[in-house]
């Protein structure tokens, strides 16, 4: 690798590690000092490697500069603190006997506990996954306003807001105790969820970040499976759900990063190493006595891997999304079971229903509605859609609805 | 929910037809967020308790309905629960019937 693309693939990857185990060892409220020392250890990485060449272990290099760094802040407010307190006599040994440790058992132990901090539900859903993209993901800011199609300031402001919610809440950075995990695990799967949604179905154009952020969300979960606390069926079904999805990243869009519907992509593109792994996912999650809305979203995911139009196919999809909007309703969910409902029991019944869910603001339930109609009644066909053109935000969905509005002609 | 018959035994796929309805039926309602929740009753084992507390088993024979199961929607008036019932599956069966009802609050008032 070249030097200048070593530092920023090492960022990347190593900020988040030593961001945990650093929060970790000094307290989370402190969390703000953690990243200051992280990334004074890349700036001097930054001076040193240009011109001394890189060291030939730069890990171990960014690491002990980071433990140095740690250790001198500590001494520092240690002196500090016995000035105002100087009852305090023990403290300094104590910093001598526990060393920053980041081996690699304490790494993801920490990791795992920062995923825990982040998702806390005080947070806003929106700032747990900025914090999380920026602690747990090692994205720069910038990145991360690019993948909320938003601005530096507006992010740091969010980021600032979150970890001043997180000294007034006195989150600690711990594994939850087997009594509340399960509720708690539950808000976790919830930001990896969005985590993912966000890259799968961003509004952003940038191809490379979308994707990094399936990827991040992926790893996540991954190390959520990694631990036996937190090895569990709803955990599984979740990740199986994202490999089943990832499978048709690079289908889903051409060469301009023009979308691709369903319909029309090269299947021969989806990546049949991901789907497998979602399968052996979704397997491991069929244990338990609890079906959670991602078993469900993950055994409908598994149908989008067939492409084959098979009744069967269509009626196992619309059981899936029956169950699916008895245990959370979505608009998505509501539109989707609709043009299962079609495909499983025909047109004309998939009409009447769609005709009741009355989602008029939503330009999905025009493109449904033209959708349905087409080749029923061209011109109600054509009505709906130019009603979904006139309230489409994005350019990508405007484009996809004018092409359908095309085929009609 | 109510069976005019509870006795009758379907038969394997008869139960499979009914079962596809029903959860059509009941997905229908819930795209439309008014779903709440849903409950089937088993007819085997059922036991009626009588006055002076005799227990027969059923409510088969000199009493000719049952209720099938309930569900629980979310409704902006009796009517449109009523447009609700008019699709459930279990109409189908001749003498069966939907009976809409409003759910008491906890407060004293209705």
């Amino acid at each position: 690798m070249k030097q200048q693309e070593l530092i920023p693939h090492l960022f990347r990857s190593e900020y988040s590690k030593i961001v945990a185990v650093l929060s970790r060892r000094i307290g989370f409220e402190q969390i703000e000092t953690a990243e200051d020392i992280a990334g004074d250890t890349f700036l001097a990485a930054m001076h040193s490697w240009p011109v001394n060449g890189a060291p030939p272990n730069p890990v171990a290099w960014l690491y002990n500069v980071a433990k140095n760094k740690a250790k001198n802040y500590l001494q520092r407010n240690h002196i500090y603190e016995n000035k105002i307190t100087p009852e305090l006599q023990n403290t300094f040994d104590a910093i001598h006997e526990s060393e920053i440790d980041l081996s690699p058992k304490n790494i993801s132990d920490s990791q795992l506990q920062m995923m825990f901090a982040i998702c806390n539900p005080v947070i806003p859903a929106e700032s747990q996954i900025g914090l999380a993209l920026r602690i747990l993901c090692g994205f720069g800011i910038q990145e991360i306003a690019e993948a909320f199609l938003s601005n530096k300031e507006t992010i740091n402001k969010r980021l600032f807001r979150a970890k001043e919610k997180i000294r007034e809440e006195k989150i600690s950075i711990e594994i939850p105790g087997p009594a509340e995990i399960d509720e708690r695990l539950e808000n976790v799967l919830t930001t990896l969820y969005l985590l993912f949604s966000e890259g799968y179905y961003s509004v952003s154009q940038n191809q490379v970040i979308r994707k990094d952020l399936c990827f991040e969300a992926i790893r996540l979960c991954l190390m959520l499976i990694e631990n036996k606390n937190t090895d569990k069926p709803a955990v599984n079904a979740l990740l199986a759900l994202m490999y089943f999805q990832a499978s048709r990243l690079d289908a889903r869009t051409d060469k301009n990063g023009e979308m691709i519907l369903y319909d029309d992509q090269d299947a021969t593109l989806w990546n049949i190493d991901l789907v497998g792994k979602g399968g052996y996912f979704l397997n491991r999650a069929a244990s338990g006595d609890k079906l959670s809305k991602y078993h469900l979203e993950a055994t409908i995911a598994y149908w989008s891997t067939q492409k084959a139009d098979t009744p069967e196919k269509w009626e196992a999809v619309l059981q899936l999304y029956n169950r699916l909007l008895q245990i959370e309703y979505s608009h998505i969910a509501a539109l989707n079971r609709t043009y299962a409902l079609s495909k499983a029991n025909g047109k004309a019944e998939a009409i009447i229903e769609a005709e009741k869910l009355k989602l008029t603001n939503n330009h999905f339930y025009y493109v449904l509605l033209g959708e349905l109609y087409t080749d029923v009644d061209n011109e109600q066909a054509k009505s709906n859609l130019k009603k979904a053109l006139s309230i489409a935000k994005t350019e990508t969905d405007k484009q996809t609805i004018r092409k359908k509005i095309e085929r009609l002609k | 929910m109510r069976h005019e018959d509870g006795s009758k035994i379907a038969s394997p796929e008869q139960m499979q037809v009914w079962m596809k309805q029903t959860m059509d039926w009941i997905g229908g309602i819930a795209a439309q967020n008014k779903f709440v929740s849903g409950t089937g009753l088993m007819f085997a084992d059922a036991k009626v308790v009588s006055h002076n507390k005799v227990v027969t088993d059923g409510p088969f024979g000199e009493i000719k309905e049952t209720i099938g199961g309930f569900i629980v929607v979310k409704a902006e008036s009796a009517e449109e629960a009523a447009e609700f019932a008019k699709n459930c599956p279990v109409l189908g069966g001749e003498g069966n019937t939907m009976e809409v009802r409003r759910i008491a609050k906890n407060d004293g008032t209705h």
